[in-house]
Parts: structure tokens; sequence; C-alpha cells
């Protein structure tokens, strides 16, 4: 289910229409103004990164890197090949939002990575989709031919000098290729490993050439900043997390969706929103940034606003924006249990600290969960997490002892009890 | 070895990529290569990708044919081992566990009597678990043959479902 409250991607979208995300569409709500309205007023370079970057957009992908800064990295100058890329390799649990970008308005997308390409000197650009999102990747196949036909992509665009290409790339099943060097190496066709850093892909991307990687819903916020003004964007939000987000939430709630709110809204207007907790039952804990955020107790998280700064004092991300919802009935050992063994099946292996560290997580939290846990189980797992996060060359290792460190953290009577009593405190219900 | 059609899609995603890179469309290949023999297949063995298709592929991109069996084996979607005719693979991971995505994939497991992992003696149905589709807000969700998400998969839904997939 969508469901779309306001905002700056899904204004005026109507999700109920089949047509919505056809160009003709896109065009009627507003759609490629942005792009004409650089390339009639011949608008510098310079100019474009510059609002980008007053606008206070951050990254959507995960990190909250501002991506005006970002863009600013990219040698312009540079005279041989330049890519930018469109991470839309979506598999951080929870998170559903760049499906529904693609979904509903894939235009938006697709005219926010010509105007990146305009400004960063690049003639190319590739989106990677996640495998497992085969109807979207062919409906934004189309959405392309239409962009081509119709003049706003491929050679000389709307009769200027500025030529861009963009293709879609298909994953088949690999949540590490999200990471953007791992996404790099697969669309280069090799298996999905990180590389190392630096170099950093402004320098060293795609081919060897400089790239720049942004999510999905940061480039298609775009096209709104240049319409209508990077203020306009920014006093959507708040100082220092400009515009609306997206946020999927999931779990115990009545009404699941995606909600575009602006950045600060309180969590529990968001709650509110997404129908309230199922059957009536309590709140307990939230995750409120996808699987690789800590977790947060429910009277914490009643108290925090929706965006970067305030999850961040509270102890958490905001992560990808992903708000995983749970209620009274659910163990903490058991979903717990559940995360280690998704990080641990999707681990490359290729540093021994995540390769066995990860396995080492989830066998001890299993054997916990199953009333088999032996005392010194959590120094264990507090030791071999200390032996991973920082260790590795990407961030999944991190990702993966962020879930362990937080929920032994909020959640330490409930472990404490099953490795002591052999039996799980809460009688656990998924749902 | 492949169907002219299959070889003309997958010199449409060779086209993608500049010209010294055709080594990009390995992934799109195998995929092609996998559909073909997956609605061409008469019996789970011959629905997989298997040694001869995959060095196939590698040499019609030009590639050495480790290299497309490293990138065979890497991504989990690439069935590699006999499979099915219809593969049904039920996302498990948290979010879809708390709006019944376990539930979803016992039933499942129980209606038609393999387990998670196993494919039914009649080479019909293979039953496995998934890692998250970026589809949780539809929960259940299960995927039919890697490209078909069917969302908000209860009971009914699936007995709907499973009728349809003779
Ligand atoms: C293990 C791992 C998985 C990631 N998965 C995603 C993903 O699915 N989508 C995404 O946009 N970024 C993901 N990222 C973050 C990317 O590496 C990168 O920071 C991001 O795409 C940059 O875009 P942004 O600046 O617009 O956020 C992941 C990072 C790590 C370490
Ligand atoms: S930290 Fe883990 S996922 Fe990342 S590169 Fe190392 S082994 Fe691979
Ligand atoms: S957790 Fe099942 S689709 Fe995301």
């Amino acid at each position: 289910m969508a469901v779309f409250v306001n905002g700056v991607i899904f204004d005026g979208v109507d999700t109920a229409a089949a047509d919505a995300w056809r160009l003709d569409a896109y065009v009627a709500r507003g759609g490629y103004q942005a792009l004409r309205k650089i390339l009639d007023s011949k608008l510098p370079q310079e100019d474009v990164i510059a609002e980008v970057k007053n606008s206070g957009l951050r990254g959507r992908g995960g990190a909250g890197f501002p991506t005006g800064l970002k863009w600013s990295f990219m040698p312009r100058s540079f005279p041989g090949d330049k890519y930018v890329v469109c991470n839309t390799d979506e598999g951080e649990p929870g998170t559903f939002k760049d499906r529904d970008i693609l979904r509903f308005n894939p235009h938006a997308l697709i005219e926010g990575m010509i105007i990146a390409g305009y400004a960063m000197g690049t003639k190319a650009g590739y989106n990677y989709i996640h495998g497992e999102v085969f109807a979207e990747y062919q409906r934004f196949e189309e959405a392309l031919e239409e962009a081509r036909k119709a003049g706003f992509l491929g050679q000389h665009i709307l009769g200027t000098d500025f030529s861009f290409e963009l293709y879609a790339h298909h994953g088949y099943g690999a949540y590490i290729c999200g990471e953007e060097t791992a996404l790099l190496e697969s669309l280069e066709g090799k298996k999905g490993q990180p590389r190392f850093k630096p170099p950093f892909p402004a320098s060293f991307g795609l081919y060897g050439k400089p790239t720049t990687i942004n999510n999905t819903e940061s480039f298609a916020s775009v096209p709104f900043i240049i319409r209508d003004g990077a203020q306009k964007f920014l006093e959507a939000g708040k100082p220092n997390n400009g515009g609306t987000k997206l946020f999927s939430v999931s779990g115990h709630v009545n009404r699941p969706g995606n909600y575009e709110i602006p950045l600060g809204t309180p969590f529990s207007t968001l709650l509110e929103m997404a129908g309230g907790m199922r059957d009536g039952k309590k709140l307990k804990a939230v995750i409120p940034g996808g699987s690789s955020a800590p977790i947060l107790p429910a009277e914490i998280m009643m108290s925090c606003t929706m965006d970067y700064d305030s999850i961040s004092k509270a102890g958490s991300m905001l992560g990808s924006g992903a708000v995983i919802v749970m209620n009274e009935d659910v163990c903490m050992i058991k979903a717990l249990e559940r995360l280690a063994y998704f990080y641990h099946e999707e681990s490359c292996g290729q540093c021994t600290p995540c390769r066995e560290g990860t396995g080492w997580l989830y066998r001890v939290i299993h054997r916990i969960a199953n009333g088999e846990g032996r005392p010194g189980d959590l120094e264990l797992l507090d030791s071999v997490g200390n032996n991973m996060a920082g260790r590795t060359i990407c961030a999944l290792a991190d990702a993966a002892v962020f879930p362990v460190r937080s929920f032994t953290k909020h959640f330490r009577h409930e472990f404490e009890y099953a490795i002591e009593h052999g039996k799980t405190l809460v009688d656990h219900k998924w749902c | 070895m492949l169907s002219a059609q299959s070889l003309a899609l997958i010199d449409r995603e060779v086209a993608k990529y500049p010209a010294d890179q055709k080594r990009s469309a390995v992934m799109g290949a195998l995929r092609i290569a996998l559909e073909e023999r997956r609605s061409t297949g008469e019996t789970p063995e011959a629905r997989c990708l298997n040694q001869e298709v995959i060095e196939f592929v590698a040499n019609y991109l030009e590639i050495p044919p480790v290299a497309a069996y490293e990138v065979a084996t890497f991504y989990n979607m690439y069935d590699m081992k006999p499979v099915g005719k219809y593969k049904i693979t039920v996302c498990t991971n948290l979010p879809c566990a708390l709006s019944g995505g376990v539930n979803a994939a016992e039933y499942i497991s129980g209606k038609l009597g393999i387990a998670i992992g196993e494919t039914s003696t009649d080479g019909m149905y293979t039953l496995l678990e998934g890692e998250c589709m970026g589809a949780c807000g539809d929960a259940p969700v299960l995927l039919v043959n890697n490209h078909s998400m069917c969302s908000f998969m209860t009971p009914e839904a699936i007995d709907k479902k499973l009728a349809e997939l003779k």
C-alpha cells in the first residue's frame, strides 16, 4: 500500500491512477520544467550545485551526507568519461520507498539524474535496480524510452548541445550491492564485493572513472529543488534537515506504507498516520532507520521527531527512513536472531572479522533464543562485536553489530532471563 | 544453445555499456539464459543454470568462463541447483515476519508438503525463504520464479495463487 500525505516527490501523484507514472502525467504535474529552466537559461553548473547545497538535501540512502557537497567533489572539468549512478538496490530490511518512486513517479528520478549529469558534466548514467523488483525495472525501462522519445534524454536534449544517456541495470539478489563500491563492481559485471576506500568514487568509480552515486530518493528530490527553489525545499523540513522525507512504516501498525512528511515531524504523528498500533497492542520498540539502525524503546521513540538530528541524539540513525514498529508480543531475542541471520547470510566474505563475526553473532543469539544460552554469552557478543566494528572494508560489519549492541543494551533483562532460565521471558508471537 | 530471441535480449543488454565493457552485461545475460531454461526445461535439472550454459554466455560476451561462473554463484537469484516449475520465495525477514511472513512460509510448506529448501517430488514446486525484497509494506510477500511479486499473501490469497500455479 502506498499512502502519501504530501511532500516533494509525490506531490500531486495519484497513486490509484494506472497512468500516474507516465510521461504525460508527469509533465502535467510540472515535470521536466526544472530541466527546461536549466537549459533555457544555460544555468552554470556551479549554480545548479549551489542550489542543491542550499536546499539542505541530505543523502536518502542511509548515511545522510549532503548531496550538493558530494556533487561538488566531482572533477567537473575533467575531460574524460564520468558517470552518475543511482542506487535503487533497496535491500535494507524495512525499506520500500525507492520501489514506490519507480512505480509511481519514475520520471522524477530520470529528470533528477539528467540534471545531475548536467551539473557534473557527465554524459552517461546508470540506475542499479534491486533484483527482486523486476516489474519496477521493466517500468523504469519503459519510462526511459518515453523520455528518449520526447527529447528529454539522449543526444542533444531539447535541441541543445547537452547530451546524456541513461540506462537501467538489474541486480540479482545481493544486499551488499547496496554498498556503493560493491554496486560499482556489480555494474562492471563482477561479484559485488566492496572496494577499499580511498580512492573514493569521485576520483575512481565506474570503470575507474570519476563517479557520483546517490540514492533514488536523493535524485528524485532534485527537480523540485531546481523548479521551486532551494529555499522552499529547505523550509519544508527544518534547518540542517531540509525537505520532506519518505518513511517506510512496517510492522505492527494498522496501515503500513510510505509516508512523505516534513523532516522534524513527531514520531507520534507518523504512528498516528500509519493508523496506530494494530489490534490496540502496546508499542514496545522501534527501529527508526532500517535494520542497521540501533533499536529504540517506546518511551525514547515517542519523544523523538523524525529527522537526522533528533534520531541521532536519541542514539540511533535515521538511515534509510525505514521505521519498523514492534508491539509488546515480540521477544527481542527472536527479533534480533532474524536480523543476525540476515547479516550473516549477506556478508560478502572478503574480510575475516565480518565473515566469521556475523556467523558467531548469529549462532550465539540463536542459542540464547532457543533456551540454550550460556553464562558469558552476552560478554561474548560484546567481544565479537568489538572485533568487527570499524575493522572491515565496508560498513556491513558495523551494520551487523549495531542491532546486537542496541538490543542487548535496551532489552538486556530479556537476554539475561533467557540465559538464566533456559527459556525466553516473552511468549513470542510474530503477529 | 540459446534461442535467437534470448540472444537479441542479451544484445540489448550489451548495448547499454561502453563497447569495451561487455562484461557489464553478464548479469543480464545470465538472467536471460536462466529464464529460457526455466520456461523450456521439463525437469528440475533442465531449469537451472549449468556449466555449459554459463560457458556459452561467457563466450558470447568474450569473457573468461570463470568470470561468469563467479557471478552466477555470487547472486542469490540465479538458480544453480535443480528447481521446480514454480519457485516460491517467501520473505521472512523481520519486517515481513511482523506481518505474517513466517506464517505464510509455514502455511505454504504445510500445503505443499515440503520443507523450506525442498522441491516437491513431482518437480512442480520449490519453496525457499528470502531476504528483504523491498516490499515490506505489502507483507506477507513472495516471489514466483524471481520476477513475479505477490503481495498481501494471506492464507486465502495463497490458496488462490497455488491454484493458478499448475
Ligand atoms: C551494507 C550497505 C548497504 C547499503 N544499501 C544501500 C541501499 O540499498 N540503497 C542506498 O541508496 N544506499 C545504500 N547504502 C549506502 C550507499 O553506500 C551510499 O552511501 C548511498 O547510496 C549514497 O547515496 P546518498 O548520498 O544519496 O544517500 C548501503 C551501505 C552499506 C554499507
Ligand atoms: S565488511 Fe563484510 S560485507 Fe563488507 S567487505 Fe568486508 S566481508 Fe564484505
Ligand atoms: S522484509 Fe520482507 S520485503 Fe522487506
